[in-house]
């Protein structure tokens, strides 16, 4: 092999390499994004039910109930709140009045979480949630607590 | 006093780094030998006062010094001996001081094994090892000061994250960042190559010990803790490509990367300016994660509370390292040439190949870790990539990687012989198809996943191809009296290799058979109420408080039962902290050969009565820390082979001798 040759063959490998790896970000990337949404967008901006999404706010005070394994909260952002179901244990750190990120569907106007995330630190805030509630202009200047 | 003395300590380290980053650099530009010899007293100097910080740090969390902000705000006197000294690490400050240690030990290291480096390498080394040393003393001393006041001084601390009182705390940082820091090394020599100009089988067998032993300490850290999410955090999984999972998993994938482009290197002259840039890669995703789990951009379980001034420090860092090595890579890379013939059929060609998919793997995981960055920049939206997205890209480019893992140790260095090789394994892919299609016969066809059994003719392909290598190299089926006495002579990279590639083999069967076949029942259990999952039968015989030394928990106890007789009793346990207030889920794992019952209790429901539980039956998951455990110890036992230590520092010619 000549060292044109070698080249070539290098730079054939990367981009076969490469080139399956852009295929397989291009079909994967369409079907697994899962965007976030705070509960005014949901209200005011017409989002189809049945995509997976990420909704972000505070859990409602007196909101949560629990039946069984099933939980009812409310996701609110104070302009606009969302009510969540829930099947399962709910994360430790999940508290009335505190952040929360939830992940599900819309299903006739009730949100299905299939996931309730889990933080290490409860005075940390997810970043998506601080944004929503600036939005909202429910936000108190990076202290939540 | 002493977290002042502390305070001081960093100051003068900080002094001593600046003098080491510029000194031995100036000295090996002129050929100066007294200039290049101030690296190692130097080195020596800077780790001694760094490790005075940390002690200084130690001291003030084991005697409860509240005056001291750091210990005040993540410290508590009622907790046990171990969460005060791993509690150094369980906070932002604390874990940089952690970081800037481990780096200082690695290069005092460099100056305690390097006596028989060429002087100009090694005073190169080690100036850009204190490069990075100033960098991130200065991030401390000016963004994340560890000895910080408080006045007046609280009566007592608000607590240790309740998450992070478990012993996990005290090995998963500490082997994470012997990880992460230990690739600075690589980097260091990289640079220091560059620098020199020149790179070759000598510098490959200086680099590949201290890339192997990050490597292990890397894996080890990883592994532990996905281990410790797995029983603590109460879900049943052990792996949620969660950004900063994902950080510590890129340095890995380019540092696997490298261990094996080294090799091709040492021993054939090749792939010299590739594996120069993997080193900096390895390293530049370390900072990289580093900067990720610090900044806190990225919504992660791992996030402490964020400041932007300190994100915006580590972001500058990153673009001055990775940057400037970039920029001096560009100028420098073109100049190395690389030796002799290079056949892509041939066991470089199969290394070359293993390495271009594991970069592209590293690629793809980088773009799905940063996408919500990019995105969130370029006005696209709020998103998440999650498990999805990496699954369906990661894991693909990772399926024909372990399928040339098997073939490319058998085939020789230059030319290989590939119809011979695949004739060797032929027995082997036709065990692999077998064990395919009874997987999908077991399984019930396609009420299973598909992947099921591509899986696991994957692990049997490599783990059985891998068996067949060793044992025609010790002639197993030829001579087999003589088989031991060869296993015995074969080389300690030759064992570790096996061991690693086994335990990749064990860890894919652990991945697909838990991913594939987990099974979750969630519900109200009542006293004495029996659930049947996985082919045990799981009552709930009590719940009781019990006190803890800072905590009090509500503990389950589950009686166990297979075929109608009780086996085992398990008790998971809720606890409430008293500071801060908080609770947390310790789960009841029993593993067997087949897999894990899971059982967690969560709280009492006033309606009906009993508790919610949640029980798991996760198969194989032992098998991934086997397989883990395999990786390590290869890498290790790779680690002891002699010729790392004989022959290491020697230039070309006279490596010949040395193996001797």
């Amino acid at each position: 092999m000549t060292r044109k040759q070698r080249r070539l063959y290098f730079v054939l490998l990367g981009m076969l390499a490469l080139g399956a790896a852009v295929a397989l970000v291009l079909t994967a990337i369409s079907d697994s994004l899962v965007y976030f949404y705070s509960p005014t967008d949901i209200v005011t901006q017409r989002i189809p039910e049945g995509r997976r999404m990420r909704i972000g706010g505070l859990v409602e005070a007196d909101s949560v109930k629990k039946d069984g394994k099933t939980v009812t909260f409310t996701v609110t952002d104070v302009t606009n709140a969302l009510p969540v179901v829930y099947s399962g244990i709910l994360p430790d750190l999940f508290r009335e009045g505190q952040g929360v990120v939830v992940e599900g569907r819309m299903d006739k106007g009730v949100f299905a979480a299939t996931e309730v995330l889990a933080k290490h630190d409860e005075n940390y805030m997810p970043k998506e949630v601080a944004d929503a509630l600036k939005k909202s202009g429910q936000w108190n200047d990076g202290k939540s607590k | 006093m002493i977290a002042e003395i502390g305070h001081f300590a960093l100051v003068l380290a900080l002094c001593v780094a600046m003098v080491q980053a510029t000194v031995p650099l100036i000295g090996a530009a002129r050929g100066r030998a007294s200039w290049m010899a101030v690296a190692g007293a130097a080195s020596a100097l800077q780790f001694l006062f760094i490790a005075v910080a940390f002690a200084a740090l130690t001291n003030a969390f084991v005697t409860s010094d509240f005056s001291v902000m750091n210990v005040a705000q993540n410290s508590h006197t009622d907790k046990p001996l171990l969460y005060k000294v791993a509690g150094v690490w369980g906070n932002h400050e604390g874990s940089l001081l952690l970081w800037i240690t481990i780096l200082a030990l690695f290069g005092f290291a460099v100056t305690l094994f390097g006596g028989n480096l060429p002087p100009g390498l090694k005073a190169r080394a080690l100036a850009v090892q204190a490069m990075i040393a100033v960098g991130f003393l200065l991030f401390i001393l000016l963004t994340s000061n560890p000895f910080a006041r408080v006045e007046p001084p609280p009566f007592n601390g608000s607590g240790l994250n309740p998450m992070l009182q478990d012993p996990g705390l005290a090995f998963h940082p500490p082997m994470l960042y012997l990880g992460y820091v230990g690739f600075s090394m690589a980097f260091s020599f990289a640079i220091a190559a560059l620098l020199e100009g020149r790179v070759d089988a000598a510098w490959a067998r200086w680099v590949r010990p201290w890339t192997l032993a990050a490597w292990v300490f890397l894996t080890g850290g990883i592994i532990l803790g996905s281990w410790w999410a797995y029983y603590t955090l109460g879900w049943g999984g052990w792996w949620y490509w969660d950004p900063v999972e994902n950080a510590s998993f890129m340095p890995w994938l380019a540092g696997t990367a490298l261990l094996h482009s080294a090799v091709v290197v040492e021993k054939r002259d090749a792939l010299k300016s590739w594996t120069i840039l993997l080193a900096i890669v390895a390293f530049g995703l370390s900072l990289l994660g580093t900067f990720l789990v610090r900044s806190g951009v990225l919504t992660s379980v791992h996030a402490f509370a964020t400041d932007p001034a300190r994100g915006v420090f580590i972001l500058l860092l990153l673009v001055l390292a990775v940057g400037g090595s970039f920029a001096l890579y560009a100028v420098r890379a073109p100049a190395m040439k690389m030796g002799g013939l290079f056949s892509p059929i041939s066991r470089e060609g199969s290394l070359l190949l293993n390495n271009v998919l594991m970069a592209t793997g590293a690629a793809t995981v980088l773009l799905g870790t940063l996408y919500p960055l990019i995105a969130d920049a370029l006005n696209l939206g709020k998103v998440s990539v999650g498990p999805p997205f990496f699954n369906a890209v990661f894991l693909p480019l990772m399926a024909p990687m372990v399928v040339v893992m098997a073939i490319g140790p058998m085939m020789a260095w230059k030319r290989g012989d590939l119809p011979g090789v695949l004739s060797r394994l032929k027995f082997v892919g036709a065990a692999a198809l077998g064990v395919a299609m009874l997987v999908w016969f077991l399984q019930g066809g396609s009420s299973g996943p598909w992947w099921t059994g591509a899986g696991f003719a994957l692990a049997v392909w490599l783990g059985l191809g891998t068996l067949v290598d060793l044992a025609d190299r010790t002639r197993l089926i030829q001579a087999p009296a003589e088989a031991w006495g060869r296993a015995a002579r074969l080389p300690r990279s030759f064992w570790g290799m096996v061991l690693a590639h086994l335990g990749v083999a064990v860890f894919i069967v652990g991945l697909t058979a838990s991913s594939a076949w987990t099974t979750e029942h969630i519900q109200t259990q009542k006293i004495g109420e029996t659930v049947m999952v996985g082919g045990f039968g799981v009552t709930l015989k009590s719940v009781d408080e019990v006190p803890g030394p800072n905590y009090t928990a509500s503990r389950g106890s589950f009686e166990i039962s297979r075929g109608g007789t009780v086996i085992d009793v398990m008790q998971p346990e809720k606890r409430t902290y008293r500071q801060p207030p908080r609770p947390t889920t310790t789960a009841a794992i029993r593993s067997g050969f087949l897999g894990d019952l899971y059982v967690v209790i969560g709280d009492p429901d006033p309606g009906k009565g009993g508790h919610v539980t949640r029980l798991y039956f996760n198969p194989c998951i032992p098998w991934l820390w086997a397989g883990a455990l395999l990786l390590v110890i290869g890498g290790l036992i790779s680690l002891a082979d002699r010729r790392h230590r004989v022959g290491a520092p020697t230039r070309a010619g006279a490596v010949r001798g040395a193996k001797a």
